[in-house]
């Protein structure tokens, strides 16, 4: 048998169930701060290791997918158009979220071009994306982690990884008053609840699941 | 009932909202706008409180959070309650209900009271040390006598009602304290665009001009501080937090501040929230009742401002007896006036404003007084500490027609529940002695004012010592390594234009301290009028005509009743630090961490030992500088939220099967699925049978599961497990072992070869992130040439396991992977398609039974999950829970890491040297750590089976195993597993047993509370010994 | 409550997201196998406790995952340096060549 990738489900059906599926039984709260949530569903999500240094990482994310690799710290790259997000996770590590019907293409592609020296991670099933906007996002957040979320620390395209609530998000500015989480299934729950709490100091109008 | 002391001109509460409130059952009005410490002062209440030692009636003494006296249970239903709140600090509200924590059984009648006027004597500090030691077994009820006595709040015995909730913030400058200086230091940093916090334990912003008459750049200081709170509020970079302590100032300044916010009364621009104006708790409940703000600035300003020390004489607790400033406090903030006829007592100059606030509000009052026949407001008496004192205000008293005694004290009050008069006597230059005759007053009050304490104590918690300073005669704060200025009277600076200017000059240096330069102009350091001064001088304990021990109590600690007698009798008794006496004496140890008594304290110490002030130091203050309500310490994280619970994608239909979970770590597991009617026990049988006998399924999406990708993965196992891992061919899986340095088990599972430099590592559940870091720890700071790579897919993957006789046919029966032996032998694994999801398929066993742990993508777990449960049915597929996989495993003798182990087992402990490679080239981790000599001597714990010579007994888990029930306390091991297995029909167990692979059929005994039962030492294998029934 | 600067993600982050992984410098024998139950002994257990610099690693647990030393003082808990894995910190360029790492504490 030889090198055998089994990370990724070839033509994967539809029929799956995101992490917050069993979510949908919350009720939201009358009233409240003014905030929404929206859970990104089935996008593809890939881990990429390898040396920022190595000219044929940097060569096969652009040839691939017209990204820049963001090489310094906690920068993400977007494009919009495709979908497509490229978030630093450390010096040797990144995120690529993207549409899932790309997903399996994508990650052939990036083997095909990467040696064994890198390594590709499929982690779809494994976290969810959670848009937070409104004008009370920040203050949420603010409530739920001691990272600095303020516009001057933390601009648009910015993303960290932080502790949130005693739980961790990967956290990513999308404008002044949306966010990114990023959040492991297991933990999606426990989030979402927080979120929903949090926000209900007045009442909150919380969404969820649609895209 | 009318608010008899409520005058006019109060600049912090409106006249035309009255306020209904209870005390001790009975209804009084306040106005908006008040403390619940004015407003009792406006009707009149004298005595709030019996003191904690002797009983005695205290009532209101400050105007701040320094009171020591008027602590408060409040709270109108049992959920509510609040203890040991403090009245200065409570905003009114409407409908507030509270009472009096102390006096048993009543206020007017207590009975420590009695016990402290008669042997009073003979409760010397130490005293309950000393008495209540013996017999030991008597202290409990000792202590529910004196905690019922001395007076201490009560909890609520019902859930609160209320949110709590927590809040961050960073800046660049946070302001502790808004007054002169705060305010102006936070007027010229938000010009220089740093973000600025500026908070204040008040609900009103203004500190010391909410109550002052000197004009600020030509403007009364009302207005002064309107327009500069009109420019804050216009800065956006300028956070205003009223009504908000900064409770702890720690390490690498990172302050905790706590915020009322219910019954906040006026608001000013508050953490991006609209701001509440409430009366009552009920009409906005979604609101949190207290906030805690984490606050991280780079650089702090401690503008905490002075608390002004009272003096210490004869019956100075007595109600009437108060600081001089909180007389003007009072006066000016609430329009309130706590007395008719007042004498004063001071050191120095700043007294004489309250006698001059007094003395007007007497006069403006004058004619309306008269009209309801009642005694005239009046300043008696103003007594003078100095022997010849002469300044403007001096003059002024004296030109009111007001009489000055000079070179004199107030050494005794006269009164039992209310001040009705003093001495007075003529001192010696020093103050260490009266010099002359002893002449009474008549008087309903006494302000006294020895001088100013700073607010030195956020600067202490982070280990900075206070200083003394003799020129101001007071602790200033000391050095300290945080990014910490100071400006105000926290430096011992006390007039209006330093504060000012020393303000402005503070938020310069901050902000530019920050990275925010600015050159400051005229226009912004305020002028204030300056008013010559006298100075003062040091006296902090008046004399008496008897000694100290014989004169009436002169307290210098009121919350915990400590007298200067008993920091005499201490330094006498030999306690020459400070910080022994405080401890002795207790001086210091309320709620209140003697905010108005330590320097006194301090003094009267240093007076007995011969030494200095300075000398003598002081006691250092710890977080938190007022009491913080536990609710506010919690803030979200409770019920549900307490902690994360984590769940598998199969979640809603164990709930929906009924099954009981089990908590493993954060996640949650079902723990078995009862049937209706069954027992525990009950379905447990039918679980472990229909696994031996048909198939089972189990949810195993917990495991720790490690993507391990790189050219030198083989090597990296190779010296992290204990076994070989160099050869194992692609297809295939191994059990691995890993061992701490030390050479014990810290973690096992199987591994599997995903392709030549990509595998698959499995951990326990618990020890999933320990894991990855141990991994972690090791490539990046040992072996940093291994090029591989490290990724949790734990989530990622959801695992179903199906066990059992029949699992193959059921299996084969969803997929496309030939499942027969030869294709797919025990310890494979294969890809392909189960219920037509792509899977990852595992031929590996927990239970002893045929088993494959099918693996998909965890959006499409549930999904395989109904499909195998559906397809199973004509198997009579069986869900089974975590305590039903334990027992299966037990019956193999599989460990569990973390159950089995203790951190102090080794592989050979448990049976396992099977498992260690001696051949490797590399040391492997828990290699050398293993061979150490006591690893390999005899006495060593180790595992076996126990069988219960009596098959019913089940053996508890935990308990202790001896040789010889005579000699229980010669233990030589204990049960780690227990367990009622159907398949055997009995009960059986896995123990530790010193030497215990020697001791195969022996008997061991475990002592129970009642009786000894008695197990016979067996290997731990009590199924299919030879594996066959996995390996068909 | 520390804020301790993490040169991988270059930013302060709250001690809240690091996990503290005990003493620096801790070199693993080369041959475990020749070494004294003494040296071993010394190696697993032995570490130091200074009033004053101590050398300590951490791992960014929360956030990049990477490890990284950190010079912390003891008594004040100011952190004077914090750097990653390999690489030198000012302090330790600025020792004699003779003295090894984390010799200066005292």
């Amino acid at each position: 048998m030889k090198h055998l990738s089994m990370n990724h489900l070839p033509d994967s059906p539809r029929e799956g169930h995101s992490p917050l599926a069993q979510a949908g039984s919350l009720q939201p709260p009358v009233g409240g701060l003014a905030l929404s949530i929206t859970e990104k569903v089935m996008l593809g999500h890939l881990v990429i290791r390898g040396d920022s240094d190595a000219p044929e990482l940097a060569r096969a994310i652009h040839d691939l997918l017209g990204l820049r690799l963001p090489s310094a710290p906690l920068q993400s790259c977007e494009d919009e158009h495709q979908g497509r997000v490229l978030r630093w996770v450390s010096p040797d590590e990144w995120l690529l979220t993207l549409p899932g019907e790309n997903l399996t293409e994508v990650e052939a592609g990036l083997r095909a071009r990467l040696d064994e020296r890198f390594a590709i991670v499929d982690v779809s099933g494994g976290q969810t994306m959670l848009h937070l906007s409104g004008e009370d996002a920040e203050l949420v957040l603010r409530k739920s982690t001691s990272y600095d979320v303020h516009l001057v620390n933390f601009p648009e395209g910015k993303t960290v990884i932080i502790t949130f609530a005693r739980s961790q998000v990967m956290l990513r500015r999308l404008s002044a008053d949306s966010f990114e989480l990023i959040v492991r299934r297991s933990f999606a729950d426990y989030i979402w609840r927080w979120i929903h709490d949090a926000a209900s100091e007045d009442g909150s109008a919380l969404r969820k699941g649609d895209n | 009932m009318k608010q008899v002391n409520r005058i006019v001109g109060g600049r912090c509460v409106d006249y035309d909202a009255e306020i209904g409130f209870t005390f001790n059952g009975k209804s009084y009005q306040g106005l908006r706008g008040d403390t619940l410490a004015s407003a009792l002062l406006a009707n009149g209440v004298d005595v709030l409180a019996r003191s904690f030692k002797y009983g005695r009636p205290r009532g209101i003494i400050a105007a701040g959070v320094e009171e020591p006296n008027a602590i408060l249970q409040v709270g109108a239903t049992e959920a509510t309650q609040v203890p040991n709140v403090r009245a200065t600090q409570q905003i009114l509200y409407a409908g507030l209900v509270c009472r009096s924590t102390s006096g048993s059984p009543s206020l007017r009648w207590s009975l420590t009271g009695l016990v402290g006027r008669l042997f009073g004597r003979l409760m010397p500090p130490g005293f309950y040390y000393k008495t209540f030691m013996f017999p030991g077994f008597m202290w409990r009820f000792y202590e529910y006598v004196m905690r019922r006595v001395a007076g201490l709040g009560k909890a609520p015995t019902v859930k609160d009602p209320d949110i709590y909730d927590h809040l961050n913030h960073h800046c660049d400058l946070l302001i502790i304290g808004a007054g002169p200086a705060g305010l102006t230091a936070a007027r010229v940093a938000g010009k220089s665009g740093a973000r600025v916090v500026i908070l204040d334990e008040q609900a009103q912003l203004g500190g010391c001009l909410l109550h002052m008459n000197n004009r600020i750049d030509g403007l009364p200081p009302a207005t002064w501080l309107a327009q500069t709170l009109e420019q804050l509020t216009g800065l956006d970079n300028v956070l205003m937090l009223p009504g908000t302590a900064a409770v702890g100032y720690h390490d690498h300044n990172f302050i905790v501040a706590h915020e009322i916010v219910a019954h906040k009364t006026s608001g000013h621009k508050m953490a991006g929230h609209k701001i509440v104006n409430h009366a009552g708790r009920d009409d906005s409940p979604r609101l949190p009742r207290e906030r805690i703000h984490k606050i991280r600035a780079a650089q702090v300003i401690l503008a905490t401002g002075a608390q002004e020390r009272p003096l210490v004489f004869s019956n100075n607790d007595l109600p009437g007896c108060i600081q001089a400033s909180a007389t003007s406090v009072y006066i000016h903030r609430y329009g309130v006036l706590p007395g008719r006829r007042l004498v004063l007592m001071t050191t120095n100059d700043h007294g004489y404003q309250a006698a001059l606030d007094w003395h007007a509000a007497g006069v403006a009052g004058q004619e309306s007084d008269e009209k309801r026949g009642r005694a005239r407001r009046q300043v008696v008496a103003v007594v003078d500490a100095r022997p010849q004192a002469d300044s403007p205000l001096i003059q002024a008293i004296r030109s009111a027609g007001i009489r000055v005694i000079s070179g004199s004290a107030v050494i005794e009050a006269i009164g039992k529940r209310r001040v009705r008069g003093v001495k007075i006597a003529a001192i010696d230059s020093l103050g260490g002695s009266v010099t002359g005759k002893v002449e009474t007053i008549s008087c309903d009050t006494l302000a006294s004012s020895g001088g100013w304490s700073p607010v030195v104590h956020l600067s202490c918690h982070t280990g900075s010592k206070p200083i003394w300073h003799d020129e101001y005669g007071c602790f200033v704060p000391g050095e300290t390594i945080q990014a910490q200025h100071c400006a105000g009277a926290i430096t011992g600076v006390m007039t209006l234009g330093s504060v000012l200017a020393q303000g402005a000059e503070s938020g310069r240096v901050a902000a530019l301290a920050a990275g925010f330069s600015l050159s400051l102009s005229d226009d912004d350091i305020p002028q204030a009028e300056a008013i010559e001064e006298a100075p003062g001088i040091q006296l902090f304990h008046l004399p008496h005509i008897k000694s100290t021990s014989r004169a009436p109590k002169q307290f210098v600690d009121f919350q915990l009743d400590v007298s200067a007698a008993d920091i005499e009798l201490a330094a006498r008794e030999g306690f020459e630090s400070i910080e022994h006496v405080k401890r002795y004496t207790a001086l210091g140890f309320g709620t209140d961490q003697g905010k108005l008594g330590n320097v006194a304290g301090v003094a009267i110490t240093a007076r007995v030992l011969g030494k200095s002030i300075a000398e003598t130091g002081t006691t250092m203050f710890r977080p938190n500088y007022t009491p913080i309500s536990f609710g506010s310490v919690v803030g979200r994280d409770c019920g549900e939220l307490f902690d994360p619970v984590r769940y598998t994608a199969i979640q809603s239909w164990h709930e929906q099967q009924g099954a009981k979970f089990e908590n493993v770590g954060q996640w949650k597991r079902p723990w078995y699925y009862p049937r209706p009617g069954e027992s525990m026990q009950d379905s447990l049988n039918r679980e472990c049978l229909a696994v031996r006998q048909q198939v089972g399924i189990l949810d195993a999406s917990t495991l720790g599961k490690i993507d391990i990708q790189g050219p030198d993965v083989r090597e990296f196992l190779n010296r992290i497990y204990t076994n070989a891992w160099l050869k194992l061919p692609v297809g295939q899986c191994r059990y691995g072992l890993m061992c701490g340095e030390d050479g014990m088990v810290i973690d096992d599972g199987v591994t599997a070869a995903l392709g030549d430099n990509h595998f698959l590592m499995h951990t326990t559940t618990g020890g999933a992130a320990q894991i990855l870091e141990w991994l972690e720890l090791w490539h990046q700071t040992e072996w940093q040439e291994l090029r591989v790579y490290f990724n949790s897919v734990t989530d990622q993957w959801n695992t179903a396991t199906l066990s059992g006789p029949k699992s193959r046919d059921l299996l084969q029966g969803l997929t496309d992977i030939d499942l027969s032996g030869e294709a797919f032998p025990f310890m494979h694994w294969r890809v392909g398609r189960v219920a037509g999801i792509p899977a990852r398929v595992f031929r590996v066993s927990f239970t002893g039974e045929l088993s494959y742990e099918i693996n998909v993508q965890a959006n499409y777990g549930l999904r395989l999950w109904q499909m195998l449960v559906s397809h199973g049915e004509q198997y009579e597929i069986t869900p089974y829970g975590t305590e039903t996989m334990h027992i299966l495993r037990a019956e193999k003798g599989f460990v569990i890491v973390g159950q089995d182990t203790d951190g102090s087992v080794t592989p050979d402990d448990l049976g396992m040297g099977w498992a260690l490679s001696k051949q490797k080239r590399f040391s492997f981790i828990g290699k050398r750590g293993m061979a150490r000599g006591d690893c390999q001597s005899r006495g060593r714990k180790q595992l076996v089976g126990l069988l219960p010579v009596d098959p019913e007994y089940l053996l508890s888990e935990g308990s202790q195993l001896v040789c010889d029930p005579a000699q229980i306390a010669n233990m030589v091991g204990h049960v780690t597993s227990s367990y009622y297995s159907a398949t055997l029909g009995r009960c059986f167990a896995l123990a530790l047993v010193k030497d215990g692979h020697r001791r195969m059929g022996e008997t061991i005994y475990s002592p129970g509370v009642k009786s000894v039962s008695r197990a016979t030492i067996c290997e731990p294998v009590f199924y299919d010994p030879e594996g066959e029934r996995q390996n068909v | 409550m520390l804020r301790i600067y993490c040169p991988h993600c270059a930013e302060y982050r709250d001690e809240e997201e690091f996990h503290y992984a005990g003493q620096a410098h801790i070199v693993r024998p080369a041959d475990p196998d020749a070494c004294t139950d003494k040296d071993w002994g010394a190696y697993l257990y032995f570490r130091k406790n200074p009033c004053g610099l101590h050398h300590e690693l951490w791992s960014h647990a929360v956030g990049c995952r990477k490890f990284l030393k950190v010079i912390r003082d003891t008594l004040s808990y100011e952190i004077r340096e914090s750097s990653p894995i390999g690489g030198k910190t000012a302090v330790e360029l600025s020792l004699p060549p003779s003295m090894p790492p984390g010799s200066n504490d005292s």
